[in-house]
């Protein structure tokens, strides 16, 4: 429960940083919030030889809004920055929401936005609200600088598009779509634990009142965050009413999830839930679209 | 290997100076080389919030930190906690009245979890104080006499400040 030995290293600057990550590779890891990294080598199943601390780097904690009318967030923001940033609960009613099911308050006073993403928990609600909100992940390394969309970041178990030398820099989540509907909902054992399962639901009407746009976007259910394909196709140019909703939550249970078992749920269990919590999900999105006020 | 590195760090009012292997755990450190052995140990990854400090006032996990990350912040544990040897900190004496702990191996973590909770919300609700604790494990009370107490706290807390 303690560990291995490592080599620590403090940057002050972004540049030194980068540094660091390009001579040392492989055998390093960025430490942000550290509240998922030191678990795992507290159990030892990570070793990294070197650690490059970004705590010391202070402009890469900021919440700026994006010239689209959407956010720009720093990598280094911790959790509870944005659950209580006035910016975030006006621009972006679906991440202020999202933010006070992440972790425990504890866990949220040190854990970092950008490092939830980086470590890419397939149980963790950022990345699946990356993925709902089609945002973008700007990686920088010695290199130079990109911006990868969130449907092609997320490669797979605890696995990204990060290349060995490249740290997380900046979160852009783009404006929902005016006048769209949104919700966010999960079920875990305990509050704040991770989720069993976990919903996003995004969705806009036209003035026919048929879905132009949805995003159903899974958490706890695969080896990442997950779109429900099959069930948005079942949305897309339909009127939407309660038995369309129960055909599409019907649909991503049993055509586009195939859920694990573990010591936590079955995977019938799982499957179970994920019909439950789109079907929640969607009827509060569709009557945040309509206008009204939804209490979850 | 073994590198060490100096550190100062301010815990409960006195200044500190040490050498520091990178990978000793901020519990450790507080537990083993400083001797303050009121921040408890229990899971070592997070879950249980038994070693639960203020870091620059602010509750987190000591247990998922390193010692070398405490260099030149301010940390307060379940010893600096009271005004003096012979008198409680109010959510102390309100664990003591409402009878909230029974071990009381997971209370250091929750009074110092509840101490700046309390400061910013002098009157919660059950529910909020649900929310606020829900990152600590107690295994003996089943929480409802902690509830009770972190009520009795509030009101106490604000006896002292009227």
């Amino acid at each position: 429960m303690k560990p291995p030995p490592f080599d620590y290293y403090a940057p002050d600057t972004l540049d030194e940083a980068l540094a660091l990550m390009a001579q040392h590779g492989y055998g390093a890891k960025a430490l942000a919030g550290g509240q998922s990294l030191v678990p795992t080598m507290n159990f030892r199943l990570a070793a990294p030889s070197v650690l490059v601390d970004l705590n010391r780097i202070p402009d890469l904690s900021y919440i700026r809004l994006a010239p689209d009318g959407g956010l720009l967030i720093g990598a280094m923001t911790r959790h509870v920055q944005a659950e209580k940033n006035p910016k975030v609960a006006d621009k972006h009613p679906l991440l202020h929401a999202t933010m006070p099911n992440i972790g425990h308050p504890q866990i949220r006073n040190r854990g970092t936005l950008g490092g939830s993403i980086a470590h890419a928990d397939p149980a963790a609600e950022l990345p699946a609200l990356m993925r709902a909100v089609q945002g973008r992940i700007k990686a920088q390394s010695a290199r130079g600088s990109r911006w990868i969309p969130a449907d092609d970041f997320f490669q797979g178990f605890f696995t990204t598009a990060l290349a060995e030398d490249e740290l997380i820099t900046e979160l852009h989540l783009p404006p929902l779509p005016a006048g769209s509907g949104w919700a966010i909902e999960e079920v875990a054992r305990r509050h704040g634990d991770f989720a069993l399962v976990g919903a996003f639901a995004i969705l806009h009407l036209d003035g026919a009142g048929r879905c132009d746009h949805v995003r159903i976007s899974l958490f706890g259910v695969g080896d990442g965050p997950m779109l429900a394909t099959t069930a948005m196709g079942v949305l897309r140019g339909e009127k939407l009413d309660d038995e369309a909703i129960a055909t599409a939550a019907e649909a991503a249970a049993q055509k586009d999830v195939d859920p694990p078992s573990d010591v936590h749920a079955t995977a019938s269990f799982r499957r179970h839930l994920v019909n439950v919590l789109v079907q929640r999900t969607l009827t509060q999105a569709l009557a945040r679209a309509a206008g009204q006020e939804v209490t979850a | 290997m073994s590198q060490r590195i100096p550190i100062t760090v301010r815990v409960n009012g006195v200044t500190y100076q040490r050498e520091v292997e990178p990978r000793l755990l901020l519990s450790d450190f507080i537990r083993h080389d400083l001797g303050l052995t009121g921040t408890h140990v229990g899971c070592e990854h997070g879950v249980c919030g038994a070693c639960t400090i203020l870091f620059d006032g602010q509750p987190v996990r000591s247990c998922l930190l390193f010692a070398v990350q405490a260099d030149g912040h301010n940390i307060l544990t379940i010893e600096g906690l009271a005004p003096d040897p012979d008198h409680l900190h109010p959510i102390q004496e309100a664990f003591h009245d409402a009878h909230a702990l029974q071990c009381g191996f997971c209370t250091p973590g929750f009074v110092m979890t509840l101490k700046p909770f309390l400061e910013e919300n002098p009157d919660p609700s059950d529910e909020e104080i649900r929310e606020a604790i829900s990152g600590n494990l107690c295994r003996c009370t089943g929480y409802d006499h902690i509830v009770d107490a972190v009520h009795l706290a509030a009101d106490k807390m604000k006896e002292a400040s009227s």
